[in-house]
């Protein structure tokens, strides 16, 4: 990290142009990904899936599949990597780290009070040790949206910061909820927020509220990356989550993070999908490419 | 945020691993004569002269096909066969007139792959563009004037709208199909009839035009076109039985044209070059102003007359505004037109990039700071990289002069008085863009702009129903909505 960063005043963030931004994002969709291209980015996304699932009736078999599965994606095509990390809740992390031991595989942990963020400050902090004591290399922590939305731009920031000092090395992704913020400019002045409170990821949504991730959200916090990049020269990772489930869809992100942020951004460590059921259609894709066929949903197993 | 002090070093590397795999246009679809003539009352004929010259692609540098040369002959007979033509016409019902006009904007949009695929051979023009901005806006120009046609007296009350008779209209290579939907669907729509030249580098997509015109059944003679150079240009401006000169095209050819039309009664619009400013407040929003700069200049290899080619910055943003340019000029991919992934295709001919070559020279002589893209260009055909000129000033010729192509140069500016002034202090006035938050602020420059387009916080956007022209030498008259149409009508 730079040696000393410079607090901006969070009132007066740049502001966003929403036309502007989904003409952006409509050039980014033109771009056509083909053949050699295309195997390639399918490949990339599979290694950028946090694997989730975040629900009440998540049971510890449930969780021990899916680690499987993120180890062993389809065996049948040789030479697939693994996906980057799963996504669960605190109560999960224990079988989850147990199931990914050796795989590379990390496990991140929802946190906070997941997903809507009601809660005191010592349950936020205790809940997200109780998490990293579980062993999660990553913590998912959602931001206070009703302090954010008061203009309580502090309380936000120091809450973020508070839940980094417990992170210690572990990465910080700090959750959004982009659609209950309702506009660009809110987003920006979150990014930003987080940012220079220390986040290691952005990621949109919890996959809670409708809508979730967005092309023209993501444009939105991936500029807020270059502008953080510029100014301190820290690289942070971008994080969309929920609603992009078919290949096509995950090549335009990728085709926007390579022209927003360029090459240094295109790996898992500082790019992640957060998505369930993804990674079934980018390997429908795949074997599409590899055998020149489409086989039905029966022949990829759903964890 | 954008202060120059809290700027680092920090490097955007966009070239990556993960590069986009050729994905050109399929163009074993369309069809191509080896040999074009004129399109005279209706069918094709022999030119007079019998000579024929050749056209090319501008980014292979290969023969596409021969285009025939109209002389004073053929242009004569071309203005004899609207005459003939105008009686019949003129003295349809709008609602009829209309209904033809209809028939060849659907039949465009039928065979739009076709005009786009044939538009960025001829015309260099990356079919990204030609797909989504000039086909299809080109058949909106039909499709908008064909409503009006039935409705002028409703859109002219009490003045009892008359067609003018044959127009003669002379259009550039930048926009060839584009230009020709723009002059022939409001003449047609008004009752007149057209003899139209389209430019010699560009006279395909006119004479497949001709084709489709020829299919829809348009009354023959009702739409001629003639090809050729300027010679055949200036036999359309001094032909005696022509009521009206719509010219698109360079200033200097639009002065030739009004010196050699005056005393005559021959009615005149001229919508000429231009040297737009695109002017980025402090308070703008910064990455859409970007993009809105590199539309402004990168848009068609900067071959607009409405170009925003002349950036002015506000001092306190400009450091931000220039890294952010030089980092997205790093995404733009120069090359094969053809490619559905190119942004920027090639320079329209050897003569248009020898002339932008020329000025980047001047600019470097000039003193003026390059930077150019570091992309890789094709070896053959006619490209340049994305060029910008840094700390240029109002005095240098790079600044004053109409370059038409992809060179942008940058100025910065402190107060709104500054701005006003040096973006106005130019002989052009066709365009100008302005980026600010603030709508009062983009109501104060409109007004004092001398400019016949402000875009607001976008740039480049065109719409049938919104005219289009200049101020100065940026010519006269408008084109597009009821305005476009009052050209072409006695009112």
């Amino acid at each position: 990290m730079a040696a000393k960063i410079i607090l901006p005043d969070f009132r007066i963030t740049p502001t966003i142009d929403q036309v502007g931004i989904e003409e952006r994002v409509a050039r980014f969709t033109t771009r056509s990904i083909k053949k050699e291209s295309k195997m390639q980015g399918l490949k990339m996304i599979l290694n950028m899936i946090d694997l989730t699932t975040l629900e009440g009736k998540d049971t510890d078999g449930k969780v021990k599949q899916m680690c499987y599965k993120a180890m062993h994606l389809h065996d049948v095509i040789p030479g697939l990597p693994t996906v980057a990390a799963v996504c669960v809740y605190p109560s999960m992390v224990k079988i989850a780290k147990e199931s990914l031991i050796g795989s590379g595989v990390k496990v991140a942990s929802v946190s906070t009070a997941f997903p809507s963020g009601q809660s005191t400050h010592e349950i936020k902090i205790s809940d997200t040790k109780f998490a990293l004591e579980n062993g999660a290399d990553e913590i998912d922590m959602v931001i206070s949206r009703g302090e954010f939305l008061k203009g309580n731009y502090n309380f936000v920031f120091d809450e973020i910061a508070a839940i980094k000092d417990v992170c210690g090395k572990a990465r910080l992704k700090v959750i959004f909820e982009t659609g209950e913020l309702s506009t660009l400019d809110n987003v920006r002045k979150a990014s930003d927020i987080a940012m220079y409170a220390g986040a290691d990821f952005i990621k949109t949504s919890t996959g809670k509220i409708s809508p979730a991730a967005t092309m023209p959200v993501t444009l939105v916090m991936l500029e807020a990356i270059r502008d953080y990049y510029y100014a301190t020269d820290r690289m942070v990772g971008m994080k969309p989550a929920g609603g992009i489930s078919t290949s096509k869809l995950a090549l335009q992100y990728l085709v926007m993070l390579r022209e927003t942020l360029g090459g240094a951004w295109l790996s898992n460590e500082w790019f992640r999908f957060g998505a369930s059921s993804l990674a079934n259609d980018v390997l429908m894709q795949i074997v599409k490419q590899t055998t020149g066929v489409y086989q039905s949903s029966d022949y990829f197993s759903k964890d | 945020m954008s202060k120059k002090k809290e700027i680092t070093k920090a490097k955007l590397d966009f070239k990556t691993d993960w590069a986009y795999a050729p994905a050109p246009e399929d163009s074993g679809h369309i069809s191509l004569k080896k040999q074009y003539d004129l399109f005279i009352n209706g069918e094709f004929v022999k030119p007079n002269s019998k000579k024929y010259f050749a056209t090319y692609n501008p980014a292979t540098e290969q023969k596409i096909a021969e285009i025939a040369e109209a002389d004073e002959k053929d242009v004569d007979k071309a203005v004899k066969a609207a005459r003939k033509a105008f009686e019949k016409w003129s003295k349809l019902s709008g609602k009829e007139r209309g209904k033809y006009i209809f028939r060849i904007a659907r039949l465009m949009q039928e065979r739009a792959r076709e005009f786009a695929v044939i538009e960025t051979m001829d015309g260099g023009k990356s079919i990204r563009e030609s797909r989504d901005i000039d086909v299809p806006l080109a058949a909106n120009h039909f499709f908008y004037n064909a409503g009006w046609a039935d409705k002028l007296e409703y859109a002219f009350p009490n003045r009892n709208p008359k067609p003018l008779g044959v127009v003669g209209q002379i259009i550039p290579w930048n926009f060839p199909l584009l230009m020709a939907a723009w002059k022939i669907a409001p003449a047609l729509a008004a009752g007149n009839t057209v003899v139209l030249k389209p430019a010699e580098t560009t006279s395909l997509t006119a004479l497949k035009l001709a084709e489709l015109i020829r299919d829809s059944g348009l009354p023959n003679g009702v739409v001629n076109i003639v090809t050729g150079a300027g010679k055949t240009g200036a036999a359309i401006v001094n032909h005696p039985d022509i009521n009206k000169i719509a010219f698109t095209g360079s200033t200097d050819v639009g002065k030739l044209i009004q010196r050699s039309i005056s005393g005559t009664n021959k009615k005149l619009t001229l919508e000429l070059g231009g040297k737009a400013a695109n002017i980025i407040f402090a308070d703008a929003a910064i990455d859409q102003a970007v993009e809105g700069i590199v539309n402004g200049i990168f848009f068609n290899q900067g071959h607009v007359c409405c170009a925003g080619s002349r950036l002015f910055v506000q001092e306190s943003v400009a450091d931000i505004v220039i890294r952010k340019l030089k980092d997205r000029m790093e995404t733009l991919i120069v090359g094969d037109p053809m490619d559905k992934n190119t942004d920027i295709g090639a320079i329209n001919s050897k003569e248009q990039l020898l002339k932008i070559n020329e000025y980047i020279k001047i600019g470097k002589n000039e003193g003026a700071e390059i930077y150019q893209s570091s992309c890789a260009i094709p070896s053959k055909g006619n490209f340049c990289r994305p060029t910008l000129f840094l700390d240029a000033s109002q005095s240098h010729r790079i600044v004053q002069e109409e370059i038409f192509g992809p060179v942008l140069t940058v100025q910065t500016f402190r107060t709104i008085e500054e701005v006003i002034e040096k973006a106005n202090n130019i002989p052009y006035g066709l365009s100008a863009g302005v980026w600010t938050d603030k709508g009062s602020k983009i109501f104060n420059l409109t007004n004092k702009l001398r400019a016949g387009v402000v875009w607001a916080n976008t740039y480049n956007k065109f719409d049938p129903a919104s005219p289009f022209g200049g101020y100065k030498e940026s010519g006269f008259g408008r084109e597009g909505g009821l305005h476009g149409l009052m050209p072409y009508l006695n009112l």
